[in-house]
């Protein structure tokens, strides 16, 4: 079997507290143990010396399976949103998505949690599951019939899946393209009060602690909606959260002069949810950070605002944008890593996003510190829809491994 | 950091210094004693349109003038092609329904189509709040926004601002209730911009359904009564409520809209004695406001708002073309 040593790193280990000197040893394809170990006469020696050794990125909620996007951005697992052409509400779709990276890229669907995604019947979770499924998702839209809700969470905890779910409360949500504020009605556009985002996880806390179903939200981005996540959570409630970088660094001011790449859903929220997202991540309450991944060309952004479709191109900046937090002391590295690697994958059940012995063989080497400037006229990605352009940042990964193999 | 202290009185300015914008989109993009250069170009035309049988001027002869109304509109599409032609412009209309141009690249393949066309200027209306100014980026020629989804409609409070101007002598202290459905109306945002920069009070006036959250930010004091939104005011400013937002969806019906903030002779007893009534039209008689009000010989300024539209309307031609048209100190 083929056994390779990675040394002179420094490992960002999601389980360890700091980061740490030590060896990976890989087998196959998969990590035989870590840490101080003597390497073995017969292993092929890395020397990733001057670089942080990780786990592969696992983006938890992505609407396109956009290889180079994602091999930009060290992720080398990504769980595919059930919002397709063809909704993946259905086994064969299913197992075509898992299909659509291998080898070098794994893609982790989220079955559609109703036909259709149209919030009335289930869908064939079971089944789905069998075909590759890991996990159930009610998409860009939350399920507004709570009687259709309570039946999903129940049926997908029976089946041990979390359901991953977009807190908005449709009714207040409307066609709202902004939320409620200054920006929104100095540039006219129809808006929502922040507290959609609130009503929507309230309820389904509710639904959760009746089914004692596991559920993800998948993008929280309120003081409100962080507050109730706190209390489910100090209940006992098998309840996660995300949040992707564009709330964390971004305000609603971003979308003056109707910058359509800064449209997205749920919308940017004001200056203050903005901080409280910021302290969700420091005190623990946020789980996971994704890219939320959503190429969009000219053909879907370069219309006037309320008719540009929602979404950013975030694959490539996801890691150097979250590295902020670690240079602002929000969060150590290690634990940067557990949001962007170990939870995700804890969620999606498999076995990566960690340095045990027996998980899958997906690092990188990052360099954490390597300054570029985000280009959306030169980017990997499918598109280059990204609120961030000509931002300066800092953090590549140099070098990514997936099963074993360098790519 | 640079210099960003406003002058209080209009900067001894000539030529394009005087207006240094290529198009004209938001009255947010303008300095008070721009607005006020508006204005007074606007009353030279209106003068002209009174005092002579024959209109004609012919600055803009030879000049292509598109009206691209992507929105149905009939008082503001006339209002900008009489300007046009006052001027002595070509004046063409493109009439685009909604649903010719519901796609993005149609929009923006429009906005190339006409630039292609060698248009001198372009005036545009859309139902989307962005959409004149995604255009503008565009065509190399002036664009003038005829308004844009519930954004602006800067000619509109422009000939507002100049009715007030000529009924009023002025705007400092001046109170302005804006009534109705703020909410969805471009004309109330671009009058509060431009108001509140000319020195006026200006007060938002609207059921809590149709009041946009942060008004403040845009320069108006909110108020939920309409008697206490009147009391004392110099102009009265009403808006026109879409029939599609009566039926219960932010209003319960008409009826109990026009006994809560219709304009009643009554009501406008509450407003100063010498109060102007003022409506960018169509009017829905018997809803926001009544007959007796918006017929009142004195106090309605209804058609001189529209007859001011005509004469903004020139005024903003003429300005915009001056560079192309080499005009001295424009070019």
């Amino acid at each position: 079997m083929n056994k390779l040593a990675i040394i002179n790193g420094k490992l960002a280990d999601p389980a360890g507290q700091s980061l740490g000197n030590g060896v990976v040893l890989i087998e196959g394809d998969r990590i035989a143990a870590t840490g101080d170990i003597p390497v073995p006469e017969d292993a092929q020696r890395i020397d990733a010396a001057g670089l942080v050794v990780a786990p592969g990125l696992v983006d938890l909620g992505v609407f396109a399976t956009d290889k180079p996007a994602f091999h930009f951005g060290g992720i080398t697992r990504a769980a595919l949103m059930p919002d397709q052409s063809l909704p993946l509400d259905e086994a064969g779709l299913i197992r075509q998505a898992t299909r659509a990276g291998k080898p070098d890229f794994w893609v982790h669907p989220i079955a559609a949690a109703t036909r259709g995604l149209k919030g009335t019947e289930l869908a064939e979770i079971g089944m789905m599951q069998a075909a590759g499924a890991r996990a159930v998702g009610t998409g860009r839209q939350w399920i507004a019939d709570s009687g259709v809700m309570m039946r999903v969470l129940a049926y997908a905890s029976g089946l041990g899946l979390t359901v991953i779910t977009h807190a908005e409360d449709g009714g207040l949500a409307g066609k709202a393209v902004a939320t409620s504020g200054e920006t929104a009605t100095r540039l006219g556009l129809p808006h929502a009060p922040a507290c959609a985002e609130a009503m929507a996880i309230a309820r389904d806390i509710m639904l959760a602690r009746v089914t004692g179903a596991a559920i993800h939200f998948r993008l929280v981005t309120t003081g409100a909606g962080f507050d109730l996540i706190r209390a489910a959570k100090a209940e006992g409630l098998k309840v996660s959260c995300g949040i992707s970088p564009a709330y964390l660094f971004l305000a609603d001011n971003a979308v003056t002069d109707f910058r359509t790449f800064a449209r997205l859903s749920p919308p940017l929220r004001s200056e203050d949810d903005r901080k409280a997202s910021i302290a969700a991540v420091a005190d623990g309450t946020v789980d996971v950070i994704t890219s939320s991944h959503d190429p969009r060309g000219p053909e879907d952004k370069r219309l006037p605002f309320a008719d540009a479709s929602p979404g950013m191109a975030g694959a490539e900046t996801l890691l150097a944008l979250s590295l902020n937090l670690v240079r602002d002391g929000h969060v150590s590295l290690n634990r940067l890593m557990t949001l962007l690697s170990g939870n995700p994958a804890k969620i999606l059940g498999v076995n990566a996003g960690s340095f045990a012995s027996g998980s899958a063989a997906d690092l990188i080497f990052i360099d954490p510190d390597a300054p570029w400037i985000v280009d959306s006229e030169k980017m990997a990605a499918q598109a280059g829809n990204t609120p961030f352009d000509r931002m300066p940042v800092q953090g590549r990964a140099r070098r990514i491994m997936k099963g074993g193999v360098f790519l | 950091m640079p210099d960003i202290t406003v002058p209080s009185a209009s900067p001894d300015l000539t030529g394009r210094a005087l207006f240094p914008h290529r198009h004209l989109l938001s009255i947010a993009d303008l300095k008070p004693w721009e607005i006020r250069f508006l204005l007074d170009e606007a009353e030279h035309w209106a003068r002209a349109n009174r005092g002579n049988a024959r209109k004609h001027d012919d600055r803009l002869a030879g000049m292509t003038q598109i009206n691209a109304f992507f929105e149905n509109s009939t008082r503001t599409l006339l209002s900008f092609e009489i300007a046009g032609k006052r001027l002595g412009a070509d004046v063409v209309n493109m009439h685009a329904g909604q649903s010719s141009v519901k796609k993005g690249e149609t929009l923006i393949d429009t906005a190339m189509t006409l630039n292609a066309m060698a248009a001198d200027v372009i005036v545009i209306r859309h139902a989307s709040s962005g959409a004149v100014a995604l255009i503008a980026d565009k065509v190399d020629c002036p664009v003038l926004n005829a308004g844009d989804g519930w954004h602006q409609h800067p000619t509109q409070a422009l000939l507002d601002a100049l009715t007030i101007r000529r009924r009023k002598g002025g705007f400092e202290g001046l109170i302005v209730a804006i009534c109705g459905d703020v909410l969805h109306s471009r004309v109330a945002r671009s009058n509060m911009l431009c108001l509140a920069a000319l020195g006026a009070q200006v007060r938002a006036v609207a059921p809590p359904t149709l009041m946009p959250p942060e008004v403040e930010m845009l320069g108006a004091t909110p108020f939920h009564r309409m008697d206490e939104g009147l009391e004392g005011a110099d102009v009265v400013m009403m808006l026109r409520l879409q029939n599609e937002r009566m039926d219960g969806a932010f209003i319960p019906s008409p009826r109990e809209y026009h006994m809560l903030y219709g304009l009643t002779q009554e009501r406008l007893a509450i407003a100063k004695p010498d109060a102007l009534v003022m409506h960018p039209g169509p009017m829905n008689r018997g809803v926001e406001i009544s007959s007796v009000v918006a017929d009142h010989p004195e106090r309605s300024a209804i058609t001189e708002q529209v007859e001011m539209g005509v004469a903004i309307r020139m005024a903003c031609l003429d300005i915009l073309t001056r560079q192309a048209r080499g005009v001295e100190g424009w070019a």
